[in-house]
């Protein structure tokens, strides 16, 4: 550069430096209005989009940032982001079963008392509530409550004959199982190796009277309990099906949306599937969504999520969406009041009403307006679902249990009762003392 | 000890270098030496850094409770069930996909070689598959494996129409394998197309003289003169499957006993956020991938700079 042109480089030189400091002038000239993140899961999008435009006000904006569909996919990226104390990760919609783990890692802001007793009070139902704590603080604020009921079709329940035990929610695995494979139809479930694989075996053990792992307070010490009675029913209710006419041909990759097609296909009595509540308007017509008839949407009917064992009440599974804070943000106070205002009873109104995800807080269910989006026996099905549902284990070791469950339980069709319970526990043991890899 | 008293120092054999010599060297130096910093910035510093992380007990998790633990780590992982099955799949995938590659390879460089018309196309459409993304070649087999809407069920007469490829170990390894296959096979091509270049038209033309059938031409001839382009060829593909990772995470996500070595390291730290356990397997992977490079040398007797034509 220092040749013959000494003036120019040291133009240049000038140049880039002006060019750098205006960049960064203008950097600081948009900070005025402080952007908080909101990292959220894929379901109603559009519904959270507006959500954030009605919750940014004069002093901050809210931004929607988004996260993969997997459960476990949406835990990764959040956590690299926050292990390297990400300041711009202000707000995240997050699965409840990762708050014990985000909340020890430290990456989660424990919210003050008055925010907590705010979106934890009386009106919030029993298992979202139970989701946010940890270790006697709240790290997150119930946005909306899943849960998973049996979808079927009335002939075909009606043709097998078990719609009695169905409509008085008693029916078993056992039952519908047996009912589909008599009536060439099929049962759908998930049980793809991902997160909601562990979700049905969980509420199998739960429906069961069992735990796949208790006292998990105590962390990598927790107790390991699926080799037991309970873990041995959940087992045989897989190996069931898996060896029923009634399992579908893709059942050890079927994942919440494989099966949806099967309920109306041509030519076919239908199916019997266990699924989260959006099945409802994913099915319903209107004038955007001609997946099925008229005539073919009043054949659709739900019950209560099978048993397990016989006399034994179903434990549905419990999913959802938190809304956690993080550690590190910059704006504490603004992330704060955007959390409790994406969780306020009008926002969980409007998520049900149009997306299907059902409010964590009771009184939104008596809302004239979602009274009148659903069917009333369904709205009360997912309400007493949530309220009676079964959570995964709240443990900050949540990924390994988890991932352990899966990798002995996939394939389905090699569970058998006799083995499958016992390895999977002393895996989990391994795994928990770091003593094997996942 | 008399041996290495009669041996005769190098340095008093050389030449004693010009001051030129000297101070050309020393501004060669002074002009690779910024060069040489950020190469050991960038990869010299991280792999140090795996190796050190690898003798740690370290959760992203629970980052208070580091802790050093030696070679435990290594220790867990060797005797790991787990560890060697990933370890058979990997090599199973490796060998596999690189001998068919190298014959799939062998009669595209021929084709590509040979060919006398629309040679631009011809040689444009082989190489495609190599130009697409691997996460795309990826979704785009197993869409085509599915057994609910895929196409090749229909195609193959001695499968079931409903038949699941995802389901079991083999089907599903199968069908990872032929996306691999589908994707590098040009890369191989190229690399035997221009092996196949060096090949002397005369002596093709000697032997032909000579009365050699096709077959004779391409064992006694051809390949003898492009061995070397073959090795390299393999060295390059071997270790590039060795490391395979997207279809399989694309694919299964390592379900039904698919996982490779890579594929359970990502787990390891990706997932778990195992940074010690990541890094020992990181460092092991690392290893395996010498030890084969090692090997093919070895064992094949490849010289690398005959293949660059230096030699």
């Amino acid at each position: 550069m220092g040749g013959p042109h000494p003036r120019l480089g040291r133009r240049v030189g000038a140049a880039a430096t002006l060019v750098l400091a205006a960049s960064t002038l203008t950097a600081c000239g948009s900070s005025g209005k402080p952007t908080l993140n909101w990292y959220i899961n894929p379901d109603g999008q559009a519904t959270l989009t507006s959500l954030a435009e009605r919750c940014s006000t004069d002093d901050y904006d809210i931004e929607i940032q988004l996260l993969p569909t997997g459960a476990t996919d949406q835990r990764t990226q959040l956590a690299r982001r926050l292990a390297a104390s990400d300041s711009s990760t202000d707000l995240m919609s997050l699965d409840p079963v990762f708050v014990p783990e985000f909340a020890s890692a430290g990456w989660l802001l424990e919210l003050p008392e008055d925010v907590a007793s705010a979106v934890v009070d009386d009106d919030v139902l029993a298992g979202p509530a139970e989701t946010v704590t940890w270790e006697d603080g709240v790290y997150a604020a119930p946005q909306w409550a899943n849960t998973q009921v049996l979808w079927y079709r009335q002939s075909l329940a009606d043709a097998a004959g078990i719609s009695e035990d169905l409509e008085a929610g008693t029916a078993t695995w056992e039952q519908v199982i047996t009912a589909a494979s008599e009536n060439g139809a099929t049962v759908g479930v998930q049980a793809d190796r991902y997160e909601a694989y562990m979700v049905w075996i969980n509420a199998l053990v739960q429906g069961a009277g069992g735990e796949i792992v208790s006292n998990t307070e105590a962390g990598v010490d927790a107790e390991v309990e699926i080799d037991s009675e309970a873990g041995r029913a959940a087992a045989a209710v897989v190996q069931q099906l898996a060896d029923s006419e009634a399992a579908q041909s893709d059942l050890s990759v079927s994942r919440e949306g494989t099966s949806l097609g099967a309920m109306f296909a041509e030519g076919s009595p239908g199916e019997f599937m266990t699924n989260w509540t959006f099945v409802y308007k994913n099915y319903e017509p209107s004038e955007t969504n001609t997946v099925v008839t008229e005539e073919q949407f009043g054949d659709l009917a739900w019950a209560r999520y099978p048993r397990t064992v016989e006399g034994e009440a179903s434990k549905p599974p419990v999913g959802g969406i938190n809304i956690g804070v993080g550690a590190f943000t910059e704006h504490q106070d603004h992330a704060l009041e955007a959390a409790q205002c994406v969780t306020d009873p009008e926002a969980q109104l409007a998520l049900a009403v149009t997306d299907g995800l059902m409010p964590a807080r009771a009184s939104v269910y008596d809302e004239q307006e979602l009274v009148d989006a659903y069917d009333p026996t369904l709205l009360e099905l997912f309400r007493t679902s949530v309220e009676e549902g079964g959570p995964r284990p709240k443990s900050a070791f949540y990924n390994q249990i988890s991932g352990a469950v899966q990798s002995q339980w996939h394939s389905p069709f090699d569970v058998d009762p006799e083995s499958t319970p016992r390895e999977s526990a002393e895996y989990l043991r391994e795994v928990l003392r770091g003593e094997a890899l996942l | 000890m008399t041996h290495t008293v009669t041996a005769p120092a190098p340095e008093a054999q050389r030449k004693k270098a010009s001051d030129r010599a000297v101070a050309e060297n020393k501004l060669g130096m002074k002009l690779v030496a910024p060069a040489l910093v950020v190469m050991l910035l960038v990869t010299a510093f991280p792999m140090l850094q795996a190796l050190w992380l690898s003798l740690s007990n370290y959760a992203l998790t629970a980052p208070d409770d580091r802790s050093f633990v030696g070679l435990q780590n290594y220790v867990t992982a060797l005797t790991d069930p787990l560890f060697w099955r990933t370890m058979a799949v990997t090599v199973g995938i490796m060998i596999v996909t690189v001998f068919f590659e190298l014959i799939i390879g062998f009669v595209f460089a021929l084709v590509m070689h040979r060919v006398i018309f629309a040679r631009g196309i011809i040689r444009t459409s082989i190489l495609i598959p190599y130009g697409i993304i691997t996460v795309v070649s990826g979704f785009a087999w197993q869409f085509a494996f599915s057994g609910t809407n895929g196409f090749v069920n229909l195609w193959l007469p001695f499968v079931e129409g409903n038949f699941n490829w995802f389901g079991e170990q083999f089907p599903a390894l199968f069908a990872i394998c032929v996306s691999e296959i589908w994707k590098t096979t040009p890369f191989m091509s190229l690399l035997l197309l221009a092996g196949l270049a060096q090949v002397s038209e005369d002596m093709i033309e000697a032997a032909k003289v000579d009365g050699a059938t096709w077959w004779q031409r391409l064992f006694r001839v051809i390949l003898p003169n492009m061995r070397a382009a073959i090795m390299v060829a393999i060295l390059f593909r071997a270790l590039d499957a060795f490391r395979i990772f997207d279809n399989i995470f694309v694919m299964t996500a390592g379900a039904v006993g698919t996982e490779s070595v890579s594929f359970l390291t990502y787990r390891q730290v990706i997932e778990q956020f195992q940074i010690g356990m990541g890094s020992a397997l990181s460092v092991l992977l690392f290893l395996s991938v010498l030890v084969i490079a090692f090997l093919i040398v070895k064992l094949f007797r490849v010289d690398l700079a005959a293949a660059r034509q230096e030699g």
